[in-house]
């Protein structure tokens, strides 16, 4: 049974097959036939104020649900806004089709109006991507895309399609099947080398387990809890694998790296086995190569065979999804451990953990006169108990939310972990909220980055999204302010920011509430005030303006030597 | 060191410059390539010589391998296999020359596709190597002008090819939520 359908339907109708729910984009001149048929179809368009931020968007609403995020574009400039957001997925490797509008098929080359080379521009930012000039290949290219977005390791999918497709018309049938024989995933693993984990396991005295994003994006957290339970070894979670195990439960030993904690760095330097899942040895992470975990054998789980040994041999590699890899490991350790006598190593190395944890705690020093950045972050933690949807932007508030706030479940903490994108906390925020209308959604953004993304609080009154935006307001774009303190002689070179909007006119302009606190004791009633909103509320935290992330290892350094607290001004301000 | 590399590929738009791309990405320069259909229309053979750090060998192997095109990327660098390639060749040379020419084009099993008052057009096979040597005597002979093709091989173990199978997807339109989860 076939039907004659123009291109734009067609696509929208892959799209509703997909389970698409939401585009987040922004028409334009070759997107017009697509944008005529979203007229009167149930998908839901969010128009937002820029092509980069439908990609954060389109990120915020998978990362919060595990589902592909969907964004659009048209040619030319925008298909190439999109491109930051598409890298941005590719780097944390989220579920994410983008769709481009391209000029007429017999244009391109031509140097149309709006026209740019998109297929060869997106290459290397996209997982694949597409360029379909035949209308009749249109839904074949639509349903590869989205399970190439979401299967195996996830990443961003762009199908850049020409105008004439949209206009054009075919009989259409629906696509029951898709063959991509060169597209291998690997979901299983080794059982041989599961065997030889769950023994590793046991038989070491320091084990560590490092989880990363991967346990998020395989929604693996319940068999992450339970494997962590059965070694019963310290667990850090990286910057992407925050929530894959609850911050309260007591094996959590908080974030590793260069901006981790005391216990989790020495954990990660004195151990005899890392247990690493689903991570990638981010340089963020290891610090210094020859100086991380020196001592410790690697048992390396990922979906992605071209991450084992990359940065770091494995000793035993596992290559498949932690969804269905962790439960068969702890089958394992569920038949070995009866016969595994008093674990008299680790008991010792536990007891070396927690003093690792007492001695050097994640503190502050607090202010009456002044809020510190870390807390304004203990705040937003008390009152959103670990349950909200927190999004963050990129730098120094970043770095303290992660290690001050908790997370009660994976997905509650998005951020632009390996691309480090400015401008991604707003936009994904907006993503987030549209995905989880009842949840509370939190962005946590500098003065930097907020400005980046300024335009979508457009977006947030338009379509009533309660997104609150907190603006960590240190007058600096602070990271880079304090990398210039520590290691350029604190010869602080464009990194004030003067004339920050005044927060009550602009959300007003936007149509909503604002408010700026500056005094440590309205900080607790001004976030009860702003989470209690209805609406959406920007609220504007003026910070200590030159406090620095500890503990800190310099890139390059080795991560047992961190600095855990400011160095003496005297020695740095010469 | 140049390593070979070889490949199977979809036969489609793009597919060359995904693997390529993966090479200029890390700044390393194509020696050679080749890339032409196999018996099935809708696969390629492609063959590249390109000078990778040891260290970035295997990592990259396993990238070429990741690509949605690519059915099979193997490294034939120290595996057993065969590699030829095939240079046309054209010497300017005197009168007093051609017969010692045509005795050293035999050597090399080169044939003579043409010739003229001012010289020959060569065409020799044979490994790399080999066919370095020919182009250097030529040289003493005379003027040359060489094209070399690059480097084919084949494999002579026999690697499984492992190809995956069809996917049910996008059937049903009430069953579409729990399609769209990750995999």
């Amino acid at each position: 049974m076939s039907q004659l359908m123009s291109g734009a339907k067609i696509l929208l109708e892959c799209l509703a097959r997909e389970g698409v729910d939401t585009i987040f984009g922004y028409p334009g001149g070759v997107t017009l036939p697509l944008y005529d048929a979203m007229y009167d179809h149930p998908i839901r368009h969010i128009l937002v104020r820029h092509e980069q931020n439908a990609a954060f968007a389109a990120q915020g609403y998978s990362r919060s649900t595990g589902k592909v995020g969907v964004c659009c574009a048209t040619s030319g400039p925008g298909a190439t806004n999109l491109v930051t957001g598409l890298v941005d997925a590719m780097m944390d490797s989220i579920p994410v089709v983008a769709l481009t509008g391209q000029v007429t098929a017999k244009l391109i080359g031509s140097d149309a109006f709006q026209e740019a080379d998109t297929f060869g521009i997106t290459r290397s930012a996209t997982k694949h991507n597409y360029l379909v000039k035949n209308v009749n290949e249109l839904p074949q290219v639509i349903h590869e895309a989205f399970y190439i977005a979401a299967s195996g390791r996830p990443g961003p999918v762009l199908v850049d399609i020409t105008k004439d497709v949209f206009q054009g018309n075919a009989h259409y049938t629906p696509v029951t099947s898709i063959h991509l024989p060169g597209y291998k995933v690997y979901t299983e693993g080794h059982t041989g080398q599961i065997r030889r984990a769950a023994q590793m396991m046991l038989e070491a005295e320091r084990p560590m387990i490092y989880a990363g994003g991967g346990i998020v994006l395989s929604n693996a957290s319940e068999e992450l809890r339970e494997l962590v339970e059965l070694v019963d070894a310290p667990t850090v979670c990286t910057l992407m694998g925050l929530g894959s195990l609850g911050s309260d439960h007591p094996n959590f030993i908080s974030m590793p790296g260069m901006h981790g904690s005391y216990a989790a760095n020495m954990g990660m330097y004195g151990t005899d086995l890392i247990i690493a899942l689903g991570v990638r040895f981010d340089d963020r992470v290891t610090g210094r190569l020859n100086a991380f975990a020196p001592h410790a054998r690697i048992i390396h789980v990922d979906i992605d065979p071209a991450e084992i040994s990359k940065i770091r041999n494995a000793d035993l590699p596992i290559v498949g999804d932690l969804k269905r890899v962790l439960p068969k490991i702890n089958a394992v350790l569920k038949e070995l451990l009866p016969e595994v006598g008093e674990r008299t190593g680790l008991k010792a190395w536990w007891k070396q953990v927690r003093e690792w944890k007492a001695e050097h705690p994640l503190r502050y020093d607090t202010a009456e006169d002044v809020i510190k950045p870390q807390h304004l972050m203990r705040e937003i933690d008390r009152l959103t108990k670990g349950n909200a949807i927190v999004c963050s932007d990129v730098g120094q508030h970043q770095m303290w939310a992660a290690q001050l706030i908790r997370f009660n479940e994976p997905r509650l903490w998005i951020n632009s972990g390996g691309l480090g994108s400015m401008g991604f906390g707003l936009p994904s925020a907006l993503g987030a909220q549209v995905a989880n209308p009842n949840q509370l959604v939190v962005a946590i953004c500098g003065d930097g980055g907020f400005q980046m993304s300024i335009p979508e609080l457009a977006t947030l009154f338009n379509f009533g999204l309660p997104v609150k935006v907190i603006v960590m307001n240190n007058g600096y774009l602070g990271m880079v302010r304090q990398w210039q303190e520590l290691f350029y002689a604190n010869r602080l070179s464009q990194v004030t920011l003067d004339g920050f909007p005044d927060p009550v006119q602009l959300a007003g302009a936007y149509g909503f509430k604002g408010r700026t606190v500056e005094r440590p004791s309205e900080l607790a009633e001004a976030l009860a005030t702003a989470f209690a909103d209805p609406g959406p509320y920007l609220l504007n935290v003026k910070v200590a303006p030159t406090e620095n992330v500890f503990p800190m290892v310099p890139a390059g350094g080795a991560i047992n030597e961190m600095v855990l607290s400011p160095p003496q001004p005297a020695e740095l301000r010469k | 060191m140049l390593q070979i590399i070889s490949l199977l590929l979809e036969n489609k738009t793009g597919a060359l410059m995904r693997v390529t791309g993966l090479l200029t990405a890390r700044g390393y320069n194509i020696d050679s390539l080749t890339v032409a259909r196999t018996l099935d229309p809708e696969l390629s053979r492609m063959t590249i010589g390109v000078a990778i750090e040891p260290h970035q060998r295997r990592q990259l192997i396993k990238h070429m391998n990741k690509l949605i095109n690519v059915l099979q990327a193997t490294d034939l660098t120290d595996s057993p296999a065969v590699t030829r390639e095939l240079v046309l060749m054209r010497v300017r040379t005197p009168q007093e020359s051609r017969t010692a020419i045509l005795k050293e084009a035999e050597i090399f099993g080169a044939r003579v596709v043409d010739s003229t008052l001012e010289g020959f057009a060569l065409e020799a096979t044979g490994d790399i190597e080999k066919l370095d040597e020919f182009i250097d005597i030529m040289r003493s002979y005379g003027e040359i002008e060489v094209t070399r093709g690059g480097a084919v091989a084949v494999s002579l173990e026999s690697k499984k090819l492992r190809l995956s199978p069809p996917v049910p997807r996008g059937a049903e339109e009430g069953k579409s939520e729990e399609k769209n989860g990750v995999i």
